[in-house]
């Protein structure tokens, strides 16, 4: 796997799909998002921001998650070709 | 044939008591719907994550006529809970909580189409070793966007019964009950196997805890396997603090994974759907791939950059225009009635004390309030239609921006917005929020957001600021929408203000599901409104009925001397003096003791106010017809024969209800739910002060400009 091939999910353009690489093992907010099904090898679709830039709304195992970028920023995805 | 004794007692004692069944499941996804569906109770349902945050106990009957109990409860994605509201689930499910009995049973709801985040918790709940009926509700949508489930093969994989419902329409409440009532519930088929890294933790802590925290075995391993999925125990445990072996155990196992560098909660997540993934493959099939969701159309605009700002100013705008418009002509009818009822009275009754009682006090304070009714309904129904929809959650999506600059998210942006409607929900709606901090700062903040017993004092003072019928209607609307902003801004301020000062914390996280646009049930919008009403009502019936009446009889007792002048009855009585009492400290923002008589009474509930008022002048003008209460005030006078409403005033007072914390109910709950009596206080205190303060400012402000 190149990791040049991977970005943060705050910069993946908006309608794009892409597919979770990492993202730390650590913090509160982390350990909940993998609980609601966001782990190394799910896909995603980057949905909308809102007004203001932030916080981001993706598309992930069906349903609509809205999360801030300052989370955003530390999750690896892989943008689909 | 005779039995021993001790086992027809425990025969008779098996039969008799009722299965408990607990509904649990994700947040949103039907559950207090079901509830309803099963119990013919009213739990409140809406169209976004954490509308219930408490439990609440119901009886279904069987289709043979058994009772069975039934918990409501608050939705989670996880047993490792991170709010307040989780808690409540996490503690009922596990037994800890006191107050309620540990059910016997569980009710698994799962939103059908979002099968495999749903089963996460299904998956964690069937370590509970607990019979479990697993309900597929939102069966209507699944098939709208094509999915199909096959319920049968899911029932042979999981091996417990599984039921297809549409909850909203009542769709498989029979079959759900019927599967309710066997007697011989099957224990899951629950295939999955521990990783490998992590088994010999989860009998090692498993048998700790047995040991340690006396927990039963079952309960014991299902609690192991949470204290592993997430590095902070306390969201397992609770208010019950592990025994300090089991937290040793946890510790060294943590700490050797942690040099081995095993990602030890993650392997138990990723195995978890790695589970539900191959279970998911072999039940669910996407027949057809359908384009852009209704939602997806619907919030291109309302979360759009500039017409989301648009929609929500429409949204606000509306419903403040409603409420002057629509409302006029049943509160005049309202009025009419009150006036003659009054009138009727007095021309059949021989003056007295006693046909005052009746009139001024009784009439007049309740009367005085309930012509608000109207307002009162149209604001609920707006509210309504917001929560049903989904908007809710859009509007903390859009406004999360704006709150992470005070330091609170999105999230806290709901209990503000529910607070609109009454502060107490919008407290009980902070126990979403995972920040023990966040919450406080909500919890202090949401009553400075202009709730609906501020409504009849704003739209008496309007009444009275602008009295002209020909003043146009939105004069009267800015006003009002002013009132409501500034309230708002005072929240925005003050939660900033505490997040720098008082509670200090971390920048706070908002992940939060944006659920799919409903339309919304206008049955439930309206019978949702039709039950605030009649809660209106019934205070108005009650509480201000008797405030309504001790208020007259404090202020027609002691008596005056026979023929002194009514306003000289009045500052003679009990109320008169204790107006009198407060008047030194409310003299400089404007008021006169008959105003204060109103400030003090109001402490019990704000809409007082409008009857004390009431009480005051009406029997101040003691006339044989009644005035609108609005004409009453404007002849008042102070004793130098300066009139007492001036515009300034009029408008100071609205300013110190906009802020003032005048609710005995608000902090009954805040002492509730912040544990004691120091913040409710705090709260009063901050409040009430800002409150003068801004009065002062205005008043004195506006006087040397020359108002
Ligand atoms: N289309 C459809 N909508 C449903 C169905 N069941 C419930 N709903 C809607 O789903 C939304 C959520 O319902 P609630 O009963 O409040 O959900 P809940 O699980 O109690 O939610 P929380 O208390 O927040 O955890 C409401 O808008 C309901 O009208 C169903 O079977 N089909
Ligand atoms: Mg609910």
């Amino acid at each position: 796997m190149a990791s040049a091939s991977l970005i943060s999910l705050s910069q993946l353009p908006v309608g794009a799909n892409a597919t979770l690489r990492d993202f730390p093992k650590a913090g509160t907010a982390f350990l909940r998002l993998r609980e609601m099904g966001l782990l190394a090898g799910t896909t995603l679709t980057l949905v909308r921001t809102a007004p203001m830039g932030d916080p981001i709304e993706i598309k992930v195992r069906g349903y609509h998650l809205t999360l801030r970028k300052s989370e955003a920023d530390h999750i690896l995805v892989e943008p689909a070709a | 044939m005779a039995l021993p004794a001790h086992i027809t007692a425990t025969a008779a004692g098996a039969t008799s008591r009722q299965p408990v069944y607990a509904l649990v499941g994700n947040p949103n996804c039907g559950k207090s719907t079901l509830f309803n569906a099963l119990t013919g109770l009213k739990q409140k349902i809406g169209n976004y994550p954490g509308v219930t945050v408490e439990k609440k106990v119901g009886t279904a009957y069987s289709q043979h006529g058994q009772p069975i109990t039934v918990i409501d409860l608050p939705g989670t994605y996880s047993l490792a809970a991170r709010s307040p509201d989780e808690a409540v689930t996490r503690d009922v499910l596990l037994g800890r909580r006191a107050d309620t009995a540990q059910p016997d049973r569980i009710l698994c709801i799962v939103d059908a189409t979002n099968l495999e985040r749903n089963l996460y918790l299904v998956h964690q709940i069937l370590d509970l070793g607990r019979p479990v009926i697993l309900v597929l509700n939102m069966m209507d949508l699944a098939a709208r966007s094509g999915l199909e489930i096959n319920v049968d093969q899911l029932e042979k994989l999981l091996g417990i019964p599984v039921i297809a419902c549409e909850a909203i329409h009542q769709r498989g409440l029979i079959e759900l009950k019927l599967a309710m009532s066997r007697a011989d519930l099957p224990l899951a088929r629950h295939a999955w196997t521990v990783p490998a890294a992590i088994a010999p933790a989860v009998s090692e802590i498993a048998a700790a805890l047995v040991e340690g925290d006396r927990k039963s075995p079952l309960v014991a391993r299902a609690e192991a396997l949470l204290l592993l999925t997430d590095q902070d125990s306390v969201r397992v445990a609770g208010s019950t603090p592990l025994s300090p072996r089991t937290t040793e155990i946890l510790r060294a196992w943590q700490s050797r994974w942690t040099q081995e560098g095993t990602d030890w909660a993650g392997t138990l997540v990723s195995s978890r759907y790695d589970a539900i993934g191959a279970l998911a493959a072999e039940v669910v099939q996407l027949r057809t791939e359908v384009g852009p969701s209704t939602s997806d159309k619907i919030d291109a605009i309302v979360t759009h950059a500039l017409w989301g700002w648009v929609v929500l100013g429409a949204v606000m705008t509306l419903l403040f225009f409603s409420i002057f418009t629509l409302a006029e002509s049943p509160m005049n009818w309202i009025d009419g009635h009150v006036a003659a009822l009054s009138d009727t009275i007095k021309s059949a009754m021989p003056p007295g004390d006693l046909r005052d009682l009746i009139t001024d006090g009784a009439i007049g304070g309740v009367g005085g309030v309930l012509i608000f009714l109207p307002q009162i309904l149209i604001l609920f129904f707006f509210i309504g239609l917001l929560e049903s929809t989904g908007y809710m959650a859009r509007a903390a999506f859009i406004m999360d921006r704006l709150m992470s600059r005070v330091g609170l998210n999105g999230k806290s942006f709901i209990p503000m917005l529910s607070s609109y409607a009454c502060a107490i929900p919008g407290i009980m709606a902070t126990r979403t929020i995972e920040d023990p901090k966040d919450r406080l700062v909500t919890i202090l903040v949401a009553p400075l957001m202009s709730c609906s017993a501020r409504l009849p004092v704003y739209l008496l003072m309007i009444a009275a600021l602008v009295p002209g019928e020909r003043v146009p209607v939105f004069t009267k609307v800015g006003i009002m929408l002013f009132m409501y902003a500034l309230g708002t801004a005072g929240a925005f301020f003050f939660a900033w203000l505490f997040k720098r000062t008082l509670l200090k914390g971390e920048p706070p996280l908002m992940i939060m599901e944006l659920p799919p646009y409903r339309l919304p049930g206008f049955k439930d919008v309206a019978l949702h409104m039709l039950e605030r009403a009649w809660i209106f009502v019934r205070r108005a019936g009650t509480v201000i009925l008797g405030i309504s009446i001790i208020l007259w009889f404090l202020s027609a007792y002691p008596k005056a001397p026979e023929g002194s002048t009514p306003t000289a009855q009045l500052a003679q009585s009990f109320a008169g003096r204790a107006g009198h009492a407060i008047e030194p400290l409310i003299k400089p923002i404007g008021f006169d003791w008959q105003i204060g008589i109103g400030l003090i009474s109001s402490f019990a509930a704000r809409e007082v106010f409008v009857s004390t008022m009431g009480v005051v002048f009406n029997a101040e003008s003691a006339d044989e017809n009644t005035a609108p209460l609005r004409t009453a005030l404007l002849s008042a006078k102070w004793p130098d024969g300066r009139t007492l409403f001036t515009p300034l005033v009029c408008f100071t007072l609205m300013i110190f209800y906009v802020f003032a914390m005048q609710c005995m109910s608000t902090i009954a709950v805040v002492k509730r739910e912040t544990n004691g009596w120091k913040w409710p206080i705090f709260q009063t205190l901050y409040m009430t002060g800002t409150a003068w303060i801004l009065s002062f400012m205005v008043y004195q402000g506006g006087r040397a400009l020359g108002f």
